[in-house]
C-alpha cells in the first residue's frame, strides 16, 4: 500500500462509516428500515425533479466549498463564508428590487455587486490576520453575527414587503432573476458560473505564480517568507478571492432560486462549505463531487422524512460523524504509521 | 560491577509521520542511582528517545521495560505515574503564577472547593528543604532568573514523585556559576537515590558529573561507556564520526572581488547586552569563509542580519557594494544571495508540498519560470527532474511530498534549490546538520563547485571537521566578537581552534583586522 493514497482511502472509509451508522440509526428508529434506507439512497436519483433538487442544492455548496477550500489551502481556518453568503444575498436582492435594467445586464450587475461586497468585507479579517495575527476563526465567526444582524435589519426595515404575510422582501424585478437551464427542474445558470469558477480556481491554484504563493504560504508560512514571498499580501489576497466567491454564491442563490429575499436566519451554506472543503481535501475539482454528495444525502434525508417515519435531522448525525472523523487527525493514523515504517525500512 | 537495572529501552525505532526516521533500533539502559548522559549532535535522536521515555511520543517499534516489567507510556501522565519526570529545555511554567502555584498545578491541595494556597506554600517549602533546592514559594515565576526557574521545574517533577529525572540540555541556558550549582544539586539528588538522565553535547560537563554515557549518532546508539574509561576525544569521535576523514581537493585560485563586506557591525539585545561587537570581515569571489564557534555566540544574529530578518543598525553590511540596510529577504535574494537555513523543517522546506514546489520557491518569480502570471509547468518539471538527478535525491519523483524524504535527501533538495539560482553569495548555515555522511559529502562537493565557479560562500557550522576542511579562511566567534582569523584552516589543529572557540585564546587586533584587509 502506498502512503500517497492514504488520504483518499481515509476519506472513503469515513464516508462509509458514517453511512453505516446512518443505516444503524434508521434500523433502530424506523418501523420499516429497509424501505426507509431504499428511500434514502434511491429517491434522490429516482426522478428528474429529484436529481434537479440535488443539483440545485449542490450549487451554493460548490460556491462556499470552493471559497472555503481556498482559505483552508492557505492554512486559514476562516468560517466567514456564512455571513458573506447571507449579506451578499441581501445586496444582490436590493439591486434586483430597485434597479431597472435589461434581463442580460441586471443579474450581472446584481451578482457582481454582491461579490464585490463579499470581497471587501472578507478582507477585514484578512487584514487583521496578516498585520496583527488576529485569529481568523474568531474574527470571521464574529463577523458572521455582525453581517447577519445588519442584513436582517436591511430586510426588515428597507426591503420588507408589508403586503406579504411573512418576513420577506419585495418581489425582484423579473429581469434580475436567473434563467432556468433545464425544464422541469430549478437548475439555473448559476451552475455554469460555479463550474467556470472551479476550473478557474484550479488553474489559479496550480498554474499561476499567485496560486503557488498561496499554496506555499499555506504549507509553511515561514518557509514562504524565507523564500522571499510577501505572506501578509498573500493572506489578504486569499481573503479577497474567497470573499468574492462566497459573495457570488449568495447572490446567485438568491437570484437563481427565489423571487423574494426570504432568509430570516443564516442559511448555513457557509458552514456547509467547510464540510465540503474538508471532504474535497481543499481541491477545487473535488469540490464538485463533495458538494453533490452532501446534496444527495440531504435530499435523501428530506425524501425519507416525507415518505417514511425517519426525521430529516438524522442526516445531521451523519454529517457530524463525517466532520469528526475527517478532522480527527489520529483516525487511521496507526495504519499510516505502519505503512511509513515499511517504506522507511525498504529504503534503508 | 553493573548496578540494578532500572529502566531499559529495547530495539526502539521511531518513524515520524513525515517519514523521518529519528531512532533506529536504539538500545538504552538506565541503572538505579546513576547519572547517565546521552550525548550526540543535534538531530542525533536524543530528544526523540527522551520524549518516548516521557510518554510524549510512542515508539513505532520496540519496548520499554521499567523495573523488569514492560510498560506502555502513552502520555506524560503515564510516565509521571511511573515515577519519571522531565525538565524541558524550554520551561513549562506559568509565568504569572507564584512558585507554589506552579508547583501544585494540576494536583492542587484543596480546602473545600478552593485551593489551599498555604498548604501549597508549605509543600513547596518542605520539598525545597528536603532536596536543598532553595526557592521562594511566594515569588512570581516571571520574576525569577533562568537558574531559579530550572530549580522550580526540578522540584515540580520531584513533587510528582519522580525517581527518574530527565534533564534536556539543562546547562544550555545557565551561566557557569549556575551550572556549578546545578551540578551540586544533581549530585545530591543522586545521593538521595534518584536516577538522572542528562542530555547534553557539552562533553566537559558530561565528564564532570555523569557515571555512564550513551552516545548517539544519526538515530542510532553508538554504545554505552563508563565515563571514567573514555576521554573527551574518544567521545567526540564517536559522536561526530570523525573516523571518516574528509579531504577535498580544492583548486588554488586567486580570489575575486569582495562580494560581502561587513564593517564594524554591532548589535545589542533589549537589555543592552552585546550580541555582536564590531564584527568585520569580507567574503570574496571564489572563497569559502567559515565561521566557527560554540553555538549562541552571535552566529545566529549575524545570519539573521545578513538575510534581512534583523535590521542592520550599528555598522554596515554591503553585498556587491550595495548597502543592505532596510532590505527584506526578497531584495537581498535579488542581489544574488542564496541562503541555506539552519532548520530545514521550519524554514527550509514546506513538508507537505511536492519536491518540485519546494525547488522553485526562490525562482518561481523569474522570467525563466513564468509568462506573466502563468508558471511554465514544463520548464519547472524539467528543472525539478534535472536537479533531482544532479543532486541524486532519492525519491519517487518530483511530485512526492518533500516531507516523506529522509533528512539527507530533504537537505539535498534545499541545497539544490539554493544552488540552482547561480548565486554570487551563498550563506550556508549548518548545511549538513542531521544528515548522513554520504549526503554531507555530496553537499560539501556542491559548495566547493560553487566556490570554484567564482561565488563566495559564507559557511556557519558547528561541525569542526566540515569547517576546517572546507574553509579557505576561518573566523572564530566568541561572545559576539571575532576572536581569530585563520588563513589556512586545514593546517589548524582542533585543539588550537578549541582554545579560540572557548574564549581561552584570542588573536590581537592586528591579526583579526586581516579579515577585512586581506
Amino acid at each position: 500500500m502506498k502512503v500517497k493514497y492514504f488520504e483518499v482511502i481515509r476519506t472513503t472509509a469515513v464516508i462509509l462509516i458514517a453511512l453505516v451508522l446512518a443505516f444503524i440509526i434508521i434500523s433502530i428508529v424506523s418501523e420499516q428500515p429497509l424501505e426507509s434506507i431504499r428511500i434514502f439512497l434511491w429517491e434522490p436519483l429516482n426522478t428528474k425533479g429529484h436529481i434537479g433538487n440535488v443539483i440545485e442544492m449542490a450549487i451554493p455548496l460548490m460556491f462556499t466549498g470552493l471559497a472555503v477550500s481556498l482559505l483552508f489551502k492557505a492554512n486559514l481556518f476562516n468560517l466567514g463564508a456564512e455571513g458573506l453568503f447571507y449579506f451578499s444575498g441581501v445586496v444582490a436582492a436590493t439591486l434586483a428590487i430597485h434597479l431597472s435594467l435589461n434581463s442580460f445586464v441586471h443579474p450581472i450587475v446584481a451578482i457582481l455587486a454582491g461579490s464585490l461586497v463579499g470581497a471587501v468585507l472578507s478582507a477585514i479579517p484578512g487584514i487583521l490576520k496578516a498585520k496583527w495575527n488576529v485569529n481568523e476563526l474568531v474574527s470571521s465567526l464574529m463577523f458572521n453575527n455582525i453581517l447577519f444582524g445588519i442584513g436582517l435589519y436591511i430586510l426588515n426595515y428597507k426591503l420588507r414587503d408589508a403586503q406579504a404575510f411573512a418576513a420577506v422582501s419585495f418581489k425582484f424585478e423579473k429581469t434580475a432573476v436567473l434563467t432556468k437551464l433545464i425544464p422541469g427542474t430549478r437548475i439555473h445558470t448559476g451552475l455554469i458560473i460555479v463550474l467556470v469558477l472551479i476550473v478557474a480556481a484550479h488553474y489559479f491554484l496550480y498554474k499561476t505564480k499567485w496560486g503557488y504563493e498561496l499554496r506555499m504560504t499555506g504549507a509553511n508560512r515561514e518557509f514562504a517568507g524565507y523564500s522571499g514571498m510577501k505572506t501578509a499580501k498573500v493572506i489578504i489576497i486569499v481573503h479577497l478571492i474567497a470573499g468574492f466567491i462566497a459573495g457570488m454564491g449568495g447572490s446567485v442563490e438568491v437570484l437563481g432560486m427565489y423571487n423574494r429575499f426570504q432568509w430570516s436566519s443564516l442559511p448555513g451554506y457557509g458552514l456547509d462549505g467547510a464540510l465540503v472543503a474538508m471532504l474535497a481535501k481543499n481541491n477545487p475539482f473535488s469540490v464538485i463531487g463533495a458538494a453533490l454528495f452532501l446534496a444527495y444525502i440531504r435530499i435523501g434525508a428530506d425524501q425519507m422524512a416525507r415518505f417514511s417515519d425517519v426525521p430529516a435531522e438524522m442526516i445531521s448525525i451523519v454529517q457530524a460523524i463525517i466532520i469528526l472523523l475527517i478532522s480527527a487527525e489520529q483516525f487511521l493514523k496507526f495504519w499510516k504509521n505502519r505503512m511509513l515504517l515499511k517504506e522507511a525500512q525498504r529504503n534503508v | 560491577m553493573m548496578p540494578n537495572q532500572l529502566l531499559e529501552m529495547k530495539n526502539i525505532t521511531k518513524v515520524y509521520p513525515n517519514g523521518v526516521v529519528a531512532n533506529q533500533n536504539v538500545q538504552f539502559s538506565l541503572a538505579e542511582g546513576e547519572i547517565h548522559a546521552i550525548v550526540g549532535e543535534n538531530g542525533a535522536g536524543k530528544s526523540t528517545l527522551m520524549k518516548m521515555m516521557f510518554g510524549m511520543e510512542e515508539p513505532s517499534e520496540g519496548e520499554i521495560i521499567l523495573r523488569g516489567k514492560q510498560v506502555l507510556l502513552a502520555s506524560p501522565q503515564d510516565a509521571i505515574d511511573h515515577g519519571i519526570g522531565m525538565v524541558h529545555q524550554h520551561f513549562m511554567l506559568v509565568p504569572s503564577f507564584t512558585v507554589a502555584e506552579n508547583m501544585v498545578l494540576g494536583m492542587e491541595p484543596k480546602k473545600g472547593v478552593s485551593i489551599n494556597y498555604n498548604e501549597a506554600v508549605r509543600m513547596t517549602e518542605e520539598m525545597s528543604k528536603k532536596y536543598n533546592l532553595l526557592v521562594n514559594p511566594k515569588a512570581k515565576v516571571e520574576d525569577l532568573s533562568v537558574g531559579m526557574k530550572q530549580k522550580v521545574e526540578i522540584l515540580k517533577a520531584l513533587l510528582r514523585g519522580a525517581e527518574i529525572l530527565i534533564l534536556d540540555e539543562p546547562t544550555a541556558v545557565l551561566t557557569p556559576q549556575e551550572t556549578e550549582e546545578l551540578f551540586r544539586e544533581l549530585t545530591q539528588l543522586k545521593q538521595q537515590g534518584h536516577t538522572i538522565v542528562f542530555i547534553s553535547h557539552k562533553l566537559k560537563e558530561v565528564k564532570a558529573i555523569c557515571d555512564r554515557i550513551t552516545i548517539m549518532r544519526a538515530g542510532k546508539s553508538e554504545g554505552v561507556f563508563w565515563t571514567k574509561d573514555v576521554t573527551e576525544q574518544e567521545i567526540s569521535k564517536l559522536m561526530v564520526g570523525r573516523d571518516v576523514v574528509l579531504r577535498y581537493d580544492k583548486e588554488k585560485k586567486p580570489y575575486g572581488a569582495p562580494i560581502l563586506s561587513v564593517t564594524d557591525f554591532s548589535l545589542a539585545d533589549e537589555t543592552g547586552k552585546a550580541l555582536l561587537d564590531k564584527v568585520a570581515f569580507k567574503v570574496r569571489g571564489g572563497e569559502i569563509v567559515g565561521i566557527a564557534g560554540v553555538e549562541g555566540n552571535g552566529q545566529t544574529q549575524l545570519v539573521e542580519a545578513l538575510t534581512g530578518s534583523l535590521a542592520v543598525r550599528g555598522g554596515n553590511v554591503a553585498i556587491k557594494g550595495t548597502d543592505i540596510q532596510g532590505y527584506d529577504i526578497r531584495k537581498i535574494r535579488s542581489l544574488g544571495v542564496s541562503y541555506i537555513p539552519e532548520d530545514r523543517m521550519r524554514q527550509g522546506a514546506a513538508k507537505d508540498a511536492s519536491i518540485s514546489d519546494n525547488l522553485i520557491s526562490t525562482q518561481y518569480n523569474t522570467k525563466a519560470m513564468n509568462n506573466g502570471p502563468f508558471l511554465k509547468s514544463k520548464k519547472i518539471a524539467k528543472l525539478a527532474t534535472t536537479l533531482i538527478e544532479e543532486f541524486r535525491v532519492r525519491c519517487s519523483g518530483p511530485n512526492q511530498p518533500i516531507g516523506m524524504l529522509s533528512g539527507g535527501n530533504m537537505q539535498k533538495v534545499v541545497v539544490a534549490r539554493e544552488c540552482s539560482t547561480a548565486p554570487d553569495l551563498l550563506i550556508a548555515e549548518q548545511p549538513t546538520r542531521g544528515v548522513d555522511i554520504g549526503a554531507a559529502q555530496f553537499i560539501h562537493q556542491k559548495l566547493i563547485e560553487l566556490r570554484d565557479g567564482g561565488s563566495g560562500v559564507l559557511l556557519i557550522s558547528a561541525d569542526l571537521n566540515e569547517i576546517l576542511e572546507l574553509s579557505d579562511s576561518l573566523l572564530v566567534m566568541y561572545e559576539g566578537q571575532i576572536v581569530a582569523y585563520l588563513e589556512e584552516p586545514w593546517a589548524v589543529s582542533e585543539e588550537e581552534l578549541g582554545l579560540y572557540m572557548l574564549g581561552i585564546n584570542r588573536q590581537d587586533e592586528q591579526q583579526i583586522r586581516r579579515a577585512v584587509e586581506a
